[in-house]
C-alpha cells in the first residue's frame, strides 16, 4: 500500500505494546509512555534524515494534543498548527488529526479541520490495533496528507507563504 | 452623524416594535392545542392519534399508548436522525434525547427537516451540542443514556445511533456494551443507494465491532460492477501505465502494489455475493514483523520533558 521509502520509515517506528485507552487509568499511563518513546525514536529518525517535519506534545492526562507540521514546497517552509483529542476507543479508533487553519480549504475536511483520513490510513489502522501508535498516525496519516494536499493548495493559490502575506 | 434627539426617537422606536412582536409571541403561544391527556381512538379528522391507534385496533401494536412512556436518544441529528426525531415526534414518544455537535447548513437542506433560516444555528439548540468521543463529553454521554429516561434518574429505553463515522459507532457501541443497552445502528452509503439498520441486545446478538466487515459497501466495487457490461467490450484497449517520476508517500490511484502482496496483507476474506467486499480484515494474530517499543525506567514527565526538547 505504500512505496518503499515510506515502508522503511515506518519500519523504523517502534510497535507499541499496550493496548489501553484514555479511560484505563494506569495502563493508559504506561501506554502514555510507550507513545512518547516511539514518537521520540521517530522524530530523532526524521532529524537524522534530513526529514524534520513535526513536533507534538500533550496535556498532562494525555487526552489533548498539539503542535505543529511543516511541509516544504519548491524551497519554501509552509508550517502548520495542528491538534487532536484521543477518542474514548482509542486505540481501536485512530484519534481525528485537525489543521484548524485549513478548515473548509479542501475538498473533504470535517468540523474544525479535520482531514480526512479515511481511504489511506483508517483501514490501516484498523489491521495494526493496538501496534500502532501516534507516530504512525503522523506517519502513515498526516504525512500523506500533507503531500498530497499541500502543493494542491497552493498550486490553486488558497495558502501562501507567510513571506508573501506580509507584503 | 445623528442627533442625541434622532437616536432618543430611534430607541423609543425600537422599544414598541420589541412590545409588539413579544406580544405576538405569546399570542401565537396561547394558540398551540393544549396537551391531550389520553389517546383517543376515535377516527375523526380532529383527532391527531387517530392513524396510529388504528394499528392498535388492527392488532398490529398493543397498547400503543406505551409510547408515551419511552424515551429515545437520537445520536445524530443529519439525514437520518433528524427524520428519526421528527416521525418519533409526529408518533407521540415520550421524551426524546438529541446529541449532535454540528450546525445547519444549506448544505443539509436537501434531506434534513431543518429550514434555511436556521443555518448557523447548532443543530441541536439547548440539548446537546457536544461530540461524543472526547473523554470529557463521553462520560456525560453514559449517564445521559443511563439516567435520562422519562423519569430522571431511569435509562433510556432504545439508542439510536445515526452517526456518519466509525468512530462515533464505536463509542455508542462501547457506552452501550457497558450499560448493557439496546440500540439500533444504522448507516447510509456514501452514494446514497444502499443503507442498513440493525438491532444489537448486547449479551444476545453479535455486538457492532464482530459485524463490521459488512459495515462499509465501498463505493469503488458498486462502480466496478455497473461498468462491467463496458470494461468487456474494450478489453482489446491497452492498458495505459500509470507511471510519475518519484512518490515519496506512496500515493496511488491505480495500486502498485502486486496481487500476490495484497493477498498477503489482507487477512482471510469471507465467502461473499458479487460487488461486495469487506473494507477491513481480520489481523493476522501472529505477533507482528517489526521491533517493539523498548523497555525504559524513564517516568511519563520525564518523556515529555524530553519530547519538549527536541
Amino acid at each position: 500500500m505504500a512505496d518503499e521509502a515510506t515502508r522503511k520509515s515506518v519500519s523504523e517506528i517502534p510497535l507499541l505494546k499496550t493496548n489501553s485507552g484514555p479511560r484505563d487509568k494506569e495502563l493508559w499511563v504506561q501506554r502514555l509512555r510507550e507513545e512518547y518513546l516511539a514518537l521520540i525514536k521517530y522524530v530523532e529518525n526524521n532529524k537524522a534524515a534530513d526529514n524534520d517535519w513535526f513536533r507534538l506534545e500533550s496535556n498532562k492526562e494525555g487526552t489533548r494534543w498539539f503542535g505543529k507540521c511543516w511541509y516544504i514546497h519548491e524551497l519554501l517552509k509552509y508550517e502548520f498548527d495542528m491538534e487532536f483529542d484521543i477518542p474514548v476507543t482509542y486505540p481501536a479508533t485512530a484519534p481525528e488529526v485537525a489543521i484548524p487553519e485549513l478548515d473548509g480549504k479542501t475538498a473533504k475536511m470535517y468540523r474544525g479541520g479535520k482531514i480526512c483520513l479515511t481511504d489511506h490510513f483508517k483501514p490501516l489502522w484498523a489491521r495494526n490495533v493496538p501496534k500502532f501508535g501516534l507516530a504512525h498516525l503522523m506517519a502513515l496519516g498526516l504525512g500523506p496528507w500533507l503531500a498530497v494536499e499541500i502543493p494542491d493548495l497552493i498550486a490553486k493559490g488558497i495558502i501562501q507563504h507567510k513571506d508573501q502575506q506580509n507584503s | 452623524m445623528a442627533t442625541v434627539e434622532e437616536l432618543k426617537l430611534r430607541i423609543r422606536e425600537l422599544e414598541n416594535e420589541l412590545i409588539k412582536s413579544k406580544q405576538k409571541q405569546s399570542d401565537a403561544e396561547h394558540h398551540l392545542r393544549p396537551k391531550i391527556v389520553k389517546m383517543s381512538a376515535e377516527v375523526v379528522d380532529s383527532n391527531p392519534y387517530s392513524r396510529l391507534m388504528a394499528l392498535k385496533r388492527m392488532g398490529i401494536v398493543q397498547d400503543y399508548e406505551k409510547i408515551r412512556s419511552y424515551a429515545v436518544a437520537v445520536v445524530g441529528v443529519g439525514g437520518v436522525g433528524s427524520v428519526t426525531a421528527e416521525m418519533l415526534t409526529r408518533c407521540g414518544i415520550g421524551k426524546l434525547l438529541l446529541f449532535d455537535y454540528d450546525k445547519v447548513e444549506l448544505a443539509n437542506m436537501n434531506r434534513l427537516f431543518f429550514q434555511p433560516h436556521q443555518a448557523g444555528l447548532s443543530k441541536v439548540e439547548a440539548t446537546h451540542n457536544y461530540n461524543i468521543t472526547t473523554i470529557d463529553n463521553f462520560t456525560h454521554f453514559m449517564d445521559r443514556i443511563s439516567h435520562g429516561g422519562l423519569e430522571e434518574g431511569k435509562p433510556v429505553d432504545l439508542v439510536l445511533s445515526c452517526v456518519d463515522n466509525f468512530e462515533a459507532r464505536m463509542a455508542i457501541n462501547t457506552a452501550c456494551n457497558e450499560l448493557g443497552q439496546i440500540w439500533m445502528e444504522s448507516g447510509v452509503s456514501e452514494n446514497a443507494v444502499s443503507g442498513h439498520i440493525q438491532l444489537i441486545i448486547p449479551g444476545e446478538t453479535a455486538l457492532l465491532i464482530l459485524t463490521v466487515y459488512l459495515l462499509f459497501l465501498p463505493y469503488l466495487l458498486q462502480r466496478k460492477a455497473a461498468e462491467r457490461p463496458k470494461q468487456e467490450a474494450v478489453q482489446e484497449e491497452e492498458e495505459e501505465v500509470v507511471v510519475h517520476e518519484d512518490n515519496e508517500w506512496g500515493i496511488e490511484l491505480v495500486s502498485e502494489v502486486s496481487e500476490a502482496e495484497l493477498q498477503d496483507a489482507s487477512g482471510p476474506v469471507p465467502d461473499l455475493p458479487e460487488g461486495i467486499t469487506v473494507a477491513y480484515t481480520i489481523p493476522e494474530k501472529d505477533g507482528g514483523s517489526g521491533e517493539t517499543v523498548e523497555e525504559t525506567d524513564q517516568s511519563l514527565e520525564e518523556l515529555m520533558a524530553q519530547m519538549k526538547k527536541m
